[in-house]
């Protein structure tokens, strides 16, 4: 997945379509496909996923790696990045949409396409028997970049229909946007809309579509009346830098950068209004996820999966989500501590400044004094750590417990297909029945009619089973696709963690030297 | 309980080196072993000592009344009564001395014994020498509440606090110390309120890279592996900065918590001893008037107890000056001391996070 602002984001998921393979149909590899019409409704075999092939797993370069990040902000955190000079510095995205190449990794097979859900535009059955047969080379391996960037948040009207406004700006040398940079306003609700049209096509099931940050009544409000205490700052930059991490997470999504409304909202100057994003608010959204949970809880027939890697997936994706929303209280809690750290330190130069001022002995007095300044500058060092701590560790997790969350909605996504397709089945099953009834009966119309009507419905069970494996695939795909975003997400967050930590240390260390003297000098 | 001779003689031990190496509790109590090298040369003193026994020395110091001027001493403070399983109320009077392991409270008693056993006037009683060498516990009476050093105590004396004073060294000895006494508490409470802190920053780093081994997995999916590597990378990475805090959390507390926390007490026992002048000179006051409105029959006996005021009065400002200009000295050089110290061990304590942190930081970079 995409990284937040001053990280670099992994090479695209077109480096790591080789992986997704696994989702392709492989028809060699697998028998359980060839079962499935033979099979009454229940239990059926379903998982026509393909075994985990073996992988010779070998990073491909990194285009974008973390060296050229490093440098560019040592403040690394969301709190400085709105440096218009450096939009794009870490924010780079690399893009493939042709053919993938599997760029270094000798496995597997590649689909033709992107993702397979975007190529369902083109065709209803993507997953075929070209996969196997095709292993790219590095070298027709076309990139494209595309970097997107949220800044300058900007307060537009007064009052309680005041709003911000965010400057998304986009640098891109893909053809399919109309010039190489371009930015655009966009408030908070347009990129709720943005979702929520991505989440109802039908081209996108199984994706696992990035959420967006959550709505906030209270910090809104707070923010309507003024914009400068910093509580406030704090908020509107929390919302920049998510905002941020949620397109970039967008927009290397291989099939998502395909959609026309992706599109529309880097490059239109105008967006309609969106509307009805209710459903987006922070509840609105786990409300909708466990909808969806529910209606999967109440199928009857239950669904027996040959192929334990769906199961065993949503386990462990089950299992996580809670491992994280643990870390996520633990690193609550040390920021808490350590923003109460900040304000002890100040307190305590605050009472060093004046231990110096009624200190009669003159060196003593100067040395007091100098203390209260370098407890001035910790409290400093403290501040940005406590940010450091926040806006890269609890923004992470936090948004990883919202993707987790997306996550089990494929899942479910799944599962609702597959019950599509059972019960087109089942229909089927009593139009033949009611056939024959009437073959028996000899009613000449109306067998015609139910001689169509089986002809529609078998049609229908076609295209139920084909989206069922063709979301099934997807989930697979994209399921894997986001673990190694993840496994890449975490590591870049934790180097730029690590990086800030080192700088702050290295700033100590001078504050320190510099003091040792003024203290020696007493006396 | 032991006869007490006051004499002319001082310890048998130096005073400079005198240790608390241990702290042993048994049940509710603390015994600590205390260490003095024998002037002689010939080896050491090995006591046990509890806070009772503490109490009786100081019951002793203060009853020496046949040195004169005695009230003009500053005398060194001992640390509050420490307790095991320490209330809250008893944690806040403790304040740097009850953190860690006992090891600041054993530290300030040796501040105390060493300040005793050198002070010119305290280190000749009796008292000191037993204390320090008798394998015996010197007596265990529970000894009265000597009044001596209770500035709280009765109202009526609150009231001489603000005596003018007839001497201006004296009064402004007594305005700087009280602004001084206000600051210098105040910068204790708040440095001991961010020692706290980074304590339990500590903690919630410890409970963080705990929770990260939970997210390990075992299994052979590469991916899964990938993750789980990097969460125990980040597990050792966050145990790096846990001890960094508990560093220079203990740095804190073994060099500047510990010197302000003395001079805090410090200017307490100063506060203390300006005010036995203080009430000394009210009384001396008190007697002049006397004298002068005695009728002739009671006269001559005024006269004498107003002179014997006096007389107590300049043997007391004599030493008053005396102690006020070497506590002047000692202070600022401890204080010297604790910030040269602090400087130095949070130095190299940053030094070697830093050099811990670039290691984790390679360790991540060079990860797969």
């Amino acid at each position: 997945m995409a990284a937040s602002s001053d990280r670099s984001p992994p090479p695209l998921p077109a480096a790591e379509e080789p992986e997704a393979g696994a989702s392709d149909m492989a028809d060699g590899d697998s028998d359980e496909g060839e079962d499935i019409f033979v099979s009454k409704s229940n239990p059926v075999a379903v998982s026509r996923g393909v075994s985990q092939p073996d992988r010779v797993s070998e990073e491909p370069p990194d285009l974008f790696s973390e060296e050229q990040a490093s440098d560019t902000n040592t403040q690394a955190n969301g709190v400085h990045s709105d440096d218009d000079n450096d939009l794009f510095a870490d924010a780079q995205v690399e893009l493939s949409t042709d053919k993938s190449g599997s760029s270094g990794r000798k496995e597997l097979p590649t689909s033709s396409g992107p993702c397979p859900a975007s190529s369902a535009a083109q065709s209803p059955a993507p997953m075929q028997t070209t996969s196997l047969e095709q292993l790219e080379d590095e070298e027709e391996k076309d990139s494209f970049d595309l970097d997107v960037a949220v800044t300058n948040p900007e307060k537009v009207g007064d009052g309680m229909n005041a709003y911000v406004a965010y400057k998304v700006s986009t640098r891109t040398s893909l053809a399919m946007f109309s010039s190489k940079t371009f930015s655009v306003r966009r408030r908070f609700s347009d990129f709720l809309g943005l979702y929520e049209k991505l989440s109802v096509k039908q081209s996108h099931h199984g994706c696992i579509i990035p959420p967006p940050p959550e709505k906030n009544v209270v910090g809104m409000t707070k923010m309507k009346v003024g914009m400068d205490d910093p509580s406030s700052v704090e908020f509107v930059e929390r919302r920049r830098a998510a905002l941020e991490r949620y397109l970039q997470r967008i927009v290397c999504h291989p099939s998502l950068i395909q959609d026309p409304d992706v599109r529309a909202f880097l490059e239109r100057e105008d967006l309609p209004r969106a509307v009805n994003t209710q459903a987006l608010s922070g509840a609105g959204f786990l409300k909708m996820i466990s909808k969806a949970s529910d209606a999967v809880n109440k199928m009857t027939i239950k669904m027996n999966e040959s192929d334990t890697w769906f199961e065993d997936k949503f386990q462990e994706v089950e299992n996580e989500e809670q491992q994280l929303r643990k870390l996520h209280a633990v690193v609550d809690s040390l920021v808490n501590h350590r923003k109460e750290l900040c304000g002890n330190t100040a307190v305590f130069a605050k009472s060093m400044a004046m231990l110096g001022n009624s200190e009669d002995n003159t060196a003593l007095s100067r040395a007091l004094s100098q203390l209260a300044e370098v407890e001035d500058k910790m409290e400093q060092l403290h501040q940005e750590q406590a940010a450091s701590d926040f806006f890269i560790f609890a923004e992470l997790l936090a948004d990883y417990i919202r993707l987790l969350g997306t996550v089990r909605a494929c899942f479910d996504q799944r599962m609702r297909a597959w019950q599509r397709w059972q019960e087109a089945q089942s229909t089927l099953q009593k139009k033949r029945e009611s056939e024959a009834k009437l073959l028996w009966a000899n009613k000449p119309d109306k067998l015609q009619q139910a001689k169509e009507e089986i002809t529609e419905w078998e049609s229908r069970v076609t295209q139920f089973e084909r989206d069922f494996d063709r979301i099934g695939m997807t989930v697979r795909k994209e399921v894997l696709r986001f673990e190694k975003e993840k496994a890449k997400d975490f590591k870049s967050q934790i180097v730029r963690y690590l990086e800030a930590m080192l700088h702050s240390q290295h700033r100590l260390i001078k504050f320190w030297e510099a003091f040792l003297p003024e203290a020696k000098a007493i006396a | 309980m032991e006869e007490v001779q006051e004499g002319a003689s001082a310890p048998s031990v130096h005073g400079h080196n005198i240790k608390v190496t241990e702290v042993v509790i048994d049940g509710d109590t603390l015994t600590f072993l205390i260490v003095s090298q024998k002037l002689s040369g010939t080896g050491e003193y090995h006591v046990y000592r509890i806070y009772e026994d503490l109490e009786w020395l100081q019951h002793h110091l203060f009853s020496q009344e046949d040195v004169p001027g005695i009230q003009g001493v500053i005398f060194p403070p001992i640390p509050a009564k420490p307790q095991v399983n320490a209330s809250a109320k008893v944690m806040k009077q403790l304040g740097f001395l009850g953190l860690g392991e006992w090891q600041p409270y054993c530290k300030a008693l040796e501040s105390f014994l060493r300040q005793v056993a050198s002070h010119s006037v305290l280190k000749k009683s009796k008292a000191v020498e037993i204390f320090l060498t008798s394998a015996d516990p010197p007596g265990r009476q529970r000894v009265r509440k000597n009044i001596f050093n209770r500035l709280s105590q009765a109202v009526g004396e609150m009231r001489k606090e603000g005596h003018k004073d007839v001497d201006e060294f004296f009064q402004a000895a007594r305005d700087q110390n009280l602004i001084i006494t206000g600051c210098t508490k105040s910068a204790t409470e708040r440095f001991l309120d961010v020692v706290l802190t980074e304590q339990k920053i500590a903690v919630a780093c410890g409970h963080f890279s705990a929770a990260l081994h939970l997210c390990v997995e075992a299994g052979e999916d590469p991916d899964k592996q990938a993750f789980s590597s990097i969460c125990v990378k980040l597990s050792e990475v966050f145990e790096s900065i846990k001890k960094n805090m508990m560093s220079t959390a203990e740095n804190n507390v073994s060099t500047l918590g510990l010197g302000l926390d003395l001079e805090s007490r410090y200017q307490e026992a100063e506060k203390e001893m300006l005010f036995r002048r203080t009430c000394k000179l009210a009384e001396l006051e008190t007697a002049r008037r006397n004298a002068e409105k005695a009728k002739p029959v009671k006269k001559a006996a005024m006269e004498e107890v107003k002179k014997a005021a006096e007389t107590e009065f300049n043997h007391i400002c004599g030493v008053a000056k005396q102690e006020i200009a070497r506590y002047e000295a000692a202070r600022v050089q401890m204080l010297q001391q604790a910030l040269v110290q602090w400087c130095e061990k949070q130095l190299l304590t940053a030094r070697e996070s830093a050099d811990q942190f670039d290691q984790c930081l390679q360790g991540f970079r060079g990860m797969a």
